[in-house]
């Protein structure tokens, strides 16, 4: 019997290693279980739809070639625009298929403390929780920013160019999206290693 | 939809699909032809006029946005017989080539001047992004200088 004991632990531990949960946070989902949901996020975060108003600059990018924005546009003080030439210049609360400028509620850049071009998946993960970098958005806030948010779920909804040509959405529904960013939360926000 | 709203002081009340360009409604049904069409993609800022005090393009604003709001074109950018003094730098240095263009900057450098007393050329860079093709640009830089001295002059 002690033998056999001794090898079900020697088998669990091996079993433990092998699937990667050897050492799960306290209270929370073992890292697997997220780690689909946290991919299939990030397949939407990343997306252009989502990253061109994500610059790491004060230039907005648009387009599917995420090319610098047209006509010298800039951030502005509060991400709104310049003082005579705000996003609300061009861009209202909806899309407009006659001329094929975007449009959504608050339509404007993210501030820079949210830029995600140029990081991995695992750091733009990092700044979406971190309250230093997020505005100070509790993990609920958050939640609901990313899942509610009229500015946010236009990826999905996001109308013509001005050629009539309909703008590529993000690879992953809206309902997958949605609840994969609840998944993720509800098991901790956790980061897979990259 | 019935849409109302004030235009260069007078309330007026339209009838029309929401989705009609208030540029439209602005020349076809309140008869304004100074704010003009140029390209219909909210690019080149031809039919630029104010809606609450803020620069936007017209061709590019649904009617059903208008309602309740204060419209400011061009015909109303002057108070009575006093011209704006954007119009005046406008005159005084012969700004204007073929003049298609001339309305929608001249809104859009109203607004810049209320936001900006006195722009920098780095400011009317920010700021000014609409587009001339006789390239009056030169002129214009020197006329939005020239009406913001205006604009600040005691009377």
């Amino acid at each position: 019997m002690k033998i056999y004991g001794t090898l079900f632990i020697i088998l669990l531990l091996g079993i433990g290693s092998f699937v990667g949960f050897s050492n799960p946070p306290r209270n929370q989902e073992p890292v697997q279980n997220t780690t689909q949901a946290f991919n299939t996020m990030m397949k939407v975060v990343t997306h252009k739809r989502c990253m061109n108003c994500h610059p790491n600059g004060d230039r907005p990018r648009q387009g599917e070639d995420s090319h610098i924005h047209n006509f010298n546009v800039q951030r502005g003080d509060d991400g709104h625009g310049t003082a005579a030439l705000k996003c609300s210049t061009c861009h209202q609360k909806a899309n407009n298929d006659n001329s094929g400028v975007p449009g959504a509620p608050h339509w404007h850049l993210a501030p820079i403390s949210m830029a995600w071009e140029g990081l991995s998946d695992a750091e733009i993960a990092r700044r979406i929780i971190d309250t230093k970098f997020n505005g100070d958005r509790s993990i609920e806030e958050i939640e609901k920013h990313m899942t509610e948010d009229d500015l946010v779920l236009w990826a999905f909804d996001p109308g013509v160019n001005n050629e009539g040509i309909p703008r590529e959405k993000p690879p992953v529904s809206e309902k997958d999206y949605i609840q994969a960013v609840k998944e993720w939360i509800a098991g901790g926000a956790q980061i897979p290693e990259q | 939809m019935k849409i109302q709203f004030n235009i260069n002081g007078k309330a007026v009340s339209v009838d029309e699909d929401a989705r009609t360009p208030l540029l439209w409604v602005v020349r076809d049904v309140l008869d304004l032809k100074g704010t003009k069409f140029g390209c219909g993609k909210a690019a080149c800022g031809a039919c630029t006029l104010h809606v609450n005090g803020e620069a936007v393009r017209s061709c590019s604003f649904p009617v059903e946005y208008a309602e309740g709001k204060e419209i400011t074109t061009i015909e109303g950018l002057a108070k009575g017989d006093q011209l704006h003094p954007v119009q005046q730098a406008w005159m005084e240095e012969i700004v204007p080539q073929c003049g298609y263009c001339q309305p929608g900057f001249m809104m859009s450098t109203a607004a810049l001047l209320d936001k900006i007393p006195n722009p920098t050329d780095q400011d009317i860079d920010d700021n000014i992004a609409n587009i001339c093709r006789c390239g009056t640009y030169y002129r214009m830089r020197k006329a939005i200088h020239r009406a913001a001295e205006i604009k600040n002059t005691p009377s």
